[in-house]
């Protein structure tokens, strides 16, 4: 029974053993990775432990579930479990024990209870082909599915590429007419995309907490990303920025260069173009990353990265801006004419495009309502 | 006669809708429906076959890392590139830990509910439970100390009238049969096993950079560098954190995992008569012993036909086809024809009804699967075709544990044709293969002593070393099943790409004769208590362990591009 001279938090922290300073010690490191002030952590404390209960549900549409299992992965696991019973996830077919009707209950009631209070979180491209027929639950298309659960949402968060930007169903050709959330949803408000294939567990986390503490989204670039997660290029804060900047570079996989860490430029490595906190974040409980272990990066938290960061083992031409490198060599001069134009017309639009989102959040006008 | 409709069914990976004919209590007739569809096939066409395995491996996030696998496998095959030992090495326990993985996953978080009454764990005495873990298995947690506390975790969650994911299920059903504490030690162990698949998938981040969908997979062989003397690739000191992670998982597998489905199935022996598919088995066979191409399988493949393992024959991929019939694509020959994947053709041609809809028409196409078949038989593949094959071949670790667990429920090798074979096998093969990990440690290991640091062939990277044109074929048994992947190659680009998934060969429609795919067949004849609550039918659909995403993705050559549509 809840005691109510205590926070609900307690209690639960207490059920699983975790000592009061274990879950501050939690609130210090979610202030870090949300760019905050060590001081803000006792904030951060009792905002979570005062927050009522949100209800979220989840959609998965074209999708493969990696979000999910991101989410399920997400590290500190005690503490942030009871991040993730603050918040009632009242629908997510993956998890969830109903099935069928049952289960179209569960998110019918949600959205009609917490009607404009909800969370949803949406996985997956929307098809528009077919009249919707390329995804239906419950008989129902992803399309309707959507509109109706965004339109009652106080906020939507797009969870990976797809969702985001369309992801791996709107590759070219895009054989089913397949959108990004904010495409597929014109008027969705408070829209934040967190992008990457999948996003890193970590970083839903970390968005939630900073839903409950603020009771706001955090500040997003042009792409609705976080800044948080996705305000620097993975190229300046990799662990094998050194060697780039020494003109150390990988030339064959098990090569000496590529056995000692050297940078995976010339393997066609897309973090000097990919903004997203894999280097200082890692995976799986900061074990490693994928540049960490030995690949390049391969742009994925990037719009349409499947069809601009291909072939992912080509380099990247010389782009201004990015430092001294090699000269470039066959590879490298062929992928000026295709993928370099491409990426000097996006570098160029990005930077036009985040320095106006700033103009705009500097003047108020950055976060909808 | 009512029709009983599941969609969504949840607990999988995907969109999967059941729709059943039920009379006097018992399903007479049953049609399984994939309802998404991506079209992954035609994206991959004009691409550079290297990057082929990270597009296919995004069919699911689930199975994360198998079409990674099968895709290097068929490109391989195709240009000629023979990826070195240690390849091979990390790519058995890239694979091995996503099977076992999986496998715990699906029997605690995706398939327990179905046998477990999380309401009725409510009542368990702790002290009781605690007794009854003991008397099960070593594993240390027992203590009714920490089923009290587990409980006291439950009550929270049911007086704050919240259930979240656990709300309008099948509580109280009456097909639930697991006495109280038997609820609470599986409740335990449901969120004991959330805790450790974080924590053991830590193998794909040190051999692949994260999961899911790791990044170190390449044609040729694989892009994490191995070096004794160097902190940025795999050395003793990684290697021993993957074989510590390897020994966690043993302990938890055979003390908990293999207990728990000893306990639990007793109660559930009449599962051992539900839920059988047609009885054709097909495994391709996995885990190279050695780097050859031909070198024998820790799971041996082979086929079975209508229960007989007295005669497993070798497996001949020639004899697989594809048929459309009842599926919303067109063959220029029509529906009647079976297609090979080589001469693969998916025109999506939806003409089911118009969403929103109540019933799709299942006298004519009625799913975005086709419908493979084997010498023109449906062949149900995952764990307990692989387990039947090696056991009929006398794989000796496999029949020894088939043998146990049959001895421990007194029953004989029919029972294994079941909804509750299938979960015995599961088990029983996460503990075969989980036992084999180590020896893949001990092989790297010994390779870096020995000075072989070779980790990919690099005489094949560069396109201008392939033929013109040339065709390949990968195989993988996948946690799921057996999954191929067949590529052609013109010029350095693929010309074409073709899948036929475990979930496809399982989750398909009805062919051009009429037959029923293996769910189809599996559902008829389960009892069904109450049509409103459909509790039986989800226990055999979820004991193949559906994934849709991965059945679904087709569209070749043939198919149709609809939009061209801008996303940012």
């Amino acid at each position: 029974m809840s005691d109510p001279k205590r926070g609900w938090l307690e209690v639960e922290l207490e059920h699983r053993g975790v000592s009061r300073r274990e879950f501050l010690g939690f609130c210090g490191t979610m202030a870090a990775a949300l760019s905050l002030p060590a001081t803000l952590a006792a904030r951060i404390a009792e905002a979570v432990e005062k927050a009522p209960k949100p209800t979220l549900v989840w959609l998965e549409f074209q999708d493969c579930a990696g979000n999910t299992e991101s989410f399920l992965r997400a590290s500190r696991p005690t503490v942030a479990d009871v991040i993730l019973d603050a918040v009632s996830v009242d629908y997510h077919e993956t998890i969830m024990a109903a099935a069928g009707h049952q289960a179209e209950q569960s998110l019918a009631e949600a959205m009609q209870r917490d009607h404009g209070k909800y969370i949803v979180v949406i996985e997956g491209s929307i098809p528009t082909g077919a009249n919707g027929a390329y995804c239906t639950i419950g008989g129902r298309s992803a399309l309707a599915i959507a509109r109706e659960a965004c339109a009652g949402a106080a906020a939507t968060v797009a969870i990976g590429t797809c969702a985001a930007f369309g992801g791996l169903p709107a590759a070219a050709p895009n054989p089913t007419g397949a959108l990004s959330v904010a495409d597929a949803v014109p008027d969705v408000k408070n829209l934040v995309n967190l992008s990457a294939c999948p996003a890193n567990g970590e970083n839903l986390v970390a968005l939630l907490v900073h839903y409950l503490t603020f009771g706001r989204l955090p500040e997003l670039d042009a792409l609705r990303r976080p800044l948080f997660a996705y305000g620097k290029l993975i190229h300046d804060a990799c662990e094998k920025r050194g060697h780039y900047d020494a003109g150390q570079y990988a030339e064959a996989w098990g090569d000496e260069g590529h056995r000692r860490g050297y940078c995976l430029y010339k393997m066609g490595c897309k973090g000097p173009v990919t903004h997203q906190n894999c280097p200082n974040l890692g995976w799986n409980g900061g074990t490693n990353w994928p540049v960490g272990c030995g690949h390049p990066c391969i742009g994925c938290a990037e719009p349409s990265f499947w069809d601009r960061m291909t072939p992912f083992y080509r380099h990247l031409p010389e782009i201004p801006g990015l430092g001294p490198h090699a000269s470039l060599d066959k590879l490298g001069l062929t992928a000026v004419g295709a993928v370099g134009g491409a990426f000097a017309a996006h570098t160029a639009l990005h930077v036009a495009r985040r320095s106006a989102d700033r103009r705009r959040r500097e003047s108020g006008g950055g976060e909808e309502s | 006669m009512s029709r009983v409709v599941v969609d969504p069914v949840s607990r999988i990976e995907g969109h999967l809708r059941i729709e059943a004919q039920v009379e006097d209590g018992v399903v007479r007739e049953a049609w399984s429906s994939s309802t998404m569809f991506r079209g992954i096939e035609i994206i991959l066409k004009g691409r550079d076959p290297r990057d082929a395995w990270a597009f296919a491996q995004r069919i699911c996030g689930v199975c994360t890392t198998v079409h990674a696998i099968t895709s290097i496998r068929a490109v391989e095959n195709a240009i000629g590139a023979v990826p070195p030992p240690n390849a091979e090495l990390v790519r058995n326990l890239v694979m091995s830990a996503q099977l076992v993985q999986d496998h715990v996953i699906h029997f605690y978080h995706l398939h327990a509910l179905d046998w477990v009454d999380i309401v009725a764990a409510l009542s368990a005495d702790p002290q009781k439970t605690s007794a009854l873990a003991e008397s099960i298995s070593d594993w240390p947690r027992t203590s009714p100390r920490y089923f009290a506390s587990v409980k006291a975790r439950l009550e929270a969650l049911a007086q704050s009238g919240r259930l979240g994911p656990f709300a309008n299920a099948y509580w109280g059903h009456p097909a639930y049969r697991l006495p109280p504490e038997a609820n609470l030690m599986a409740v335990a162990h449901y969120l004991e096993a959330l805790d450790w698949q974080r924590e053991f998938i830590k193998i794909h981040a040190i051999l692949g950079g994260k999961n899911p969908h790791p990044q170190s997979f390449l044609v040729g062989g694989m892009a994490v560098p191995i070096d004794p003397n160097e902190q940025a690739s795999l050395n003793v000191g990684s290697l021993e954190q993957v074989r510590k992670l390897i020994q966690g998982a043993r302990q938890l597998v055979s003390q908990v995992y293999i207990p728990d489905v000893l306990a639990v199935a007793p109660f559930y022996a009449d599962w051992a008569g539900h839920g059988a598919s047609a009885g054709h088995y097909l495994a391709y066979g996995e885990y190279p012993r050695t780097p050859e191409p031909d070198a024998p399988r820790v799971l041996p493949g082979g086929v079975i036909r209508k229960r007989d393992l007295a005669n497993v024959e070798p497996v001949d991929t020639d004899k697989i086809t594809e048929f459309v019939t009842h599926s919303w694509y067109d063959y220029e020959g029509g529906d009647g024809e079976g297609r090979h994947p080589t001469r693969g053709e998916t025109a999506p041609n939806y003409t089911g009804p118009a969403p929103p809809y109540e019933h799709l028409n299942v006298e004519g196409k009625y799913s975005w699967l086709k419908s493979p078949r084997y010498d023109g038989l449906p062949m149900e593949v995952g764990p307990l075709a692989r387990m039947l094959v090696a056991y009929a071949k006398g794989q000796p670790r496999v029949k020894a544990l088939v043998d146990h667990v049959l001895g421990a429920l007194g029953v004989g090798p029919a029972a294994l044709h079941s909804t509750l074979g299938r979960i015995a096998a599961r088990a029983i093969e996460t503990q075969v293969v989980v036992e084999e990990m180590e020896s893949w440690v001990d092989g790297l290991m010994a390779n870096m002593g020995a000075g072989d640091l070779r980790i990919c062939d690099n005489s094949k990277w560069d396109p201008s070393t392939w033929p013109e044109e040339c065709s390949g074929a990968g195989f993988h048994e996948a946690p799921r099943g057996a999954l191929g992947h067949w590529v052609h190659i013109r010029n350095g680009q693929i010309a074409n790409y073709q899948c036929i998934v475990p979930s496809t060969w399982n989750a398909g429609p009805r062919d051009a004769g009429q037959q029923p795919g293996p769910y189809e067949q599996a559902i008829v004849g389960t009892p069904v208590a109450d049509p409103e609550q459909p509790l039986e039918i989800l226990r055999t659909v979820h004991s193949f362990d559906p994934c849709m995403a991965c059945g679904v993705h087709v569209l070749d050559a043939r198919g149709r591009p609809l939009a061209q549509v801008r996303a940012l």
